[in-house]
């Protein structure tokens, strides 16, 4: 019958669709095969430097003792430069979506744009030339009335402390991750906003009830962002901090401090030879695993609430 | 505790544009006042303008006085914050918060007015309301999840709950049950009837047959051709409205007889 004939035709495959799905589909594993050939690449060049005896590389240590200050410095960098960041970025975006007349909110939206193409070199130059300068006096400062706090022990007389990377770690993260937000904030559905301010809701009130939940994936997405740059950026941490190969130590403004990762590498490579670079690619595969567990954890701490998320 | 509302020569503008053109209208405490009329005459402009809702759209303004028992809701010394605790407002679309579960969507008002409340008395405001908004059976066992996990007709009562969780002295809503079904429809309009006797109730509403079930009066806007403001046509008691209008652009809206 023509009608169990007509149930049992294949739906018709529109080619715009198959075109599509083929592109997406490739992308996706595009995506997966470059991660896994610098996932392998990592660990094969990666684990002679692993093994090598501390005789057989430039450090004289064994890896372990070795990457560890450096594993160190790259985490403290970063959440710190992360706490930084964030607040300032959500304070901003939401001045910018929210607050500000709207011919203003769009200059400064403009010109948050720009700061996010400002080359890292030129922030690591005004972190050594403008920031480090400037701070000793802080840190005096901090060091005089703080000292019961680890964080704040013997000052250093240039300023360029890892205190001072952050700083800049955070200035150069922030125009991306305030542009995102940004654009999350403005999209918050208007049915949300007036229910909130229909209650009686203030303006901060509003954000806290319709703004920030919504925009709660987005901006782990923008900090994401940032913490990856900031794990990642060699030049200027590597043009602040003097020493490369500092201790581990709790001070944050002191002269000895351990450097990051991939400012290790940037200074270190071009003198390396044999397994030497082999460890330093080592050290790349550590990076690399902890850009994948940071970015795995945020998932997982979107995905919890994800009924809550608003977008069901 | 429920408040009368007295308009007298109300003109809201959108920018330039005048929406809605000197409005004289009473609002008796106690009572539920429905308004009716083609859709952009400007009913939920004129709603929104009851409680300050307007001054969230940029360039909205308006010109004139409303009071409420007496007190100018326009005078300086008025916060549109405050005027919002106390007029509650439901919204055409239901839009509770998505991020929130159903226990903490009732207490969002409860939370703003930073009352600190015990366990057992929030759990009694949430039964209470949730109860009033007839909605209580349905989700007594799920208080914990999702607001937006409802069906539509669930959230606006949802909604209606959170509204009313707060006591305001006014409740103005904007076609609550345009999105319902009818056994949802009728469980609010009996909620309206209940909640009568404590709140001022305005209803916008493009069903007649409801503005003739819930309301005392009935207030009857059109707007005489496109980009014309809107204007407020006759208002009176529902049953002289529905049987015995005045004007004959009333008349011929309520029977049907409109373009
Ligand atoms: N945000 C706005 N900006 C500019 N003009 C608006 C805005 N909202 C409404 N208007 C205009 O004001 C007039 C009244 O609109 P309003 O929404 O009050 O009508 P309404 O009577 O509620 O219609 P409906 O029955 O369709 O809901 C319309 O001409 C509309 O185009
Ligand atoms: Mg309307």
């Amino acid at each position: 019958m023509s009608t169990t004939q007509a149930t049992r035709k294949a739906p018709p495959v529109r080619p715009g669709d198959r075109v599509f799905a083929g592109l997406s589909t490739g992308a996706g594993i595009l995506i997966l095969v470059i991660l896994a050939g610098v996932g392998i690449f990592l660990t094969a060049k990666g684990i002679p430097g692993i093994l090598a005896k501390p005789d057989e590389v430039k450090s004289g240590q064994h890896f372990l003792p070795w990457v560890w200050p450096l594993v160190y410095g790259t985490l403290i960098a970063a959440t710190i430069a992360l706490l930084i960041a964030v607040p300032v970025a959500i304070g901003v975006a939401l001045f910018i979506s929210h607050y500000a007349p709207r011919r203003l909110g769009q200059i400064f939206g403009y010109l948050i744009d720009l700061l996010a193409a400002v080359p890292s070199v030129v922030y690591g130059l005004w972190g050594i030339q403008f920031l480090a300068p400037h701070m000793v006096p802080f840190y005096a400062w901090l060091n005089k009335h703080l000292s019961f706090i680890p964080f704040f022990g013997e000052p250093s007389a240039t300023g360029r402390t890892i205190l001072t990377a952050c700083i800049v770690l955070a200035v150069m993260i922030l125009p991306i991750m305030t542009a995102i937000c940004r654009e999350i904030f403005l999209q918050t559905p208007r049915l949300h906003e007036e229910a909130a301010l229909a209650l009686g809701a203030t303006k901060w009130e509003m954000a806290r009830l319709a703004i920030f939940p919504y925009a709660r994936s987005g901006i782990v997405s923008a900090a994401m962002l940032g913490l990856g740059r900031a794990l990642g950026e060699t030049l200027a941490v590597a043009m602040v901090l003097s020493v490369t190969a500092g201790e581990v130590t709790a001070n944050l403004i002191g002269s000895s401090n351990p450097s990051t990762i991939a400012a290790n590498i940037a200074l270190n490579f071009k003198e390396s030879t044999g397994l030497s670079v082999n460890a330093l690619i080592a050290s790349g595969l550590v990076l690399f695993i902890i850009t994948f567990l940071v970015n795995f954890a945020a998932r997982a701490l979107v995905e919890r609430r994800s009924e809550f998320s608003g977008a069901n | 505790m429920a408040k009368s509302i007295d308009v007298a020569d109300l003109n809201i503008y959108y920018g330039d544009f005048l929406a809605v053109e000197g409005v004289t209208i009473p609002i008796a405490a106690r009572s539920v006042t429905a308004f009716i009329g083609p859709s952009g005459c400007g009913k939920s402009t004129f709603l929104r303008s009851l409680n300050r809702m307007h001054e969230v759209i940029r360039g909205a303004r308006v010109e004139g006085k409303v009071l409420i028992d007496g007190q100018d809701l326009y005078a300086d010394d008025m916060d549109p914050v405050n005027v919002r605790r106390m007029i509650g407002m439901v919204f055409q679309r239901p839009n509770p918060f998505p991020t929130m579960s159903i226990y903490d969507n009732v207490l969002a008002g409860q939370k703003l007015n930073s009352k600190r409340m015990k366990k057992a008395e929030s759990d009694d405001v949430v039964e209470r309301s949730l109860r009033s908004a007839g909605l209580w059976t349905e989700v007594k066992d799920r208080l914990d999840r999702p607001g937006s996990g409802l069906s539509g007709g669930q959230q606006q009562r949802l909604c209606i709950a959170r509204a009313i969780s707060v006591e305001p002295e006014i409740l103005l809503m904007d076609e609550p049950c345009s999105a319902l079904d009818p056994i949802s429809t009728s469980v609010i309009e009996d909620l309206i009837h209940e909640l009568k006797t404590q709140y001022t109730i305005v209803i916008v509403t493009h069903n007649m047959q409801q503005a003739a079930r819930v309301s005392d009066e009935t207030a009857f806007f059109n707007l005489s051709g496109v980009g014309k403001p809107g204007r407020l046509i006759e208002v009176g008691r529902t049953e002289a409205i529905f049987s015995n209008p005045q004007e004959p652009a009333t008349e011929a809206y309520i029977q049907g007889r409109f373009g």
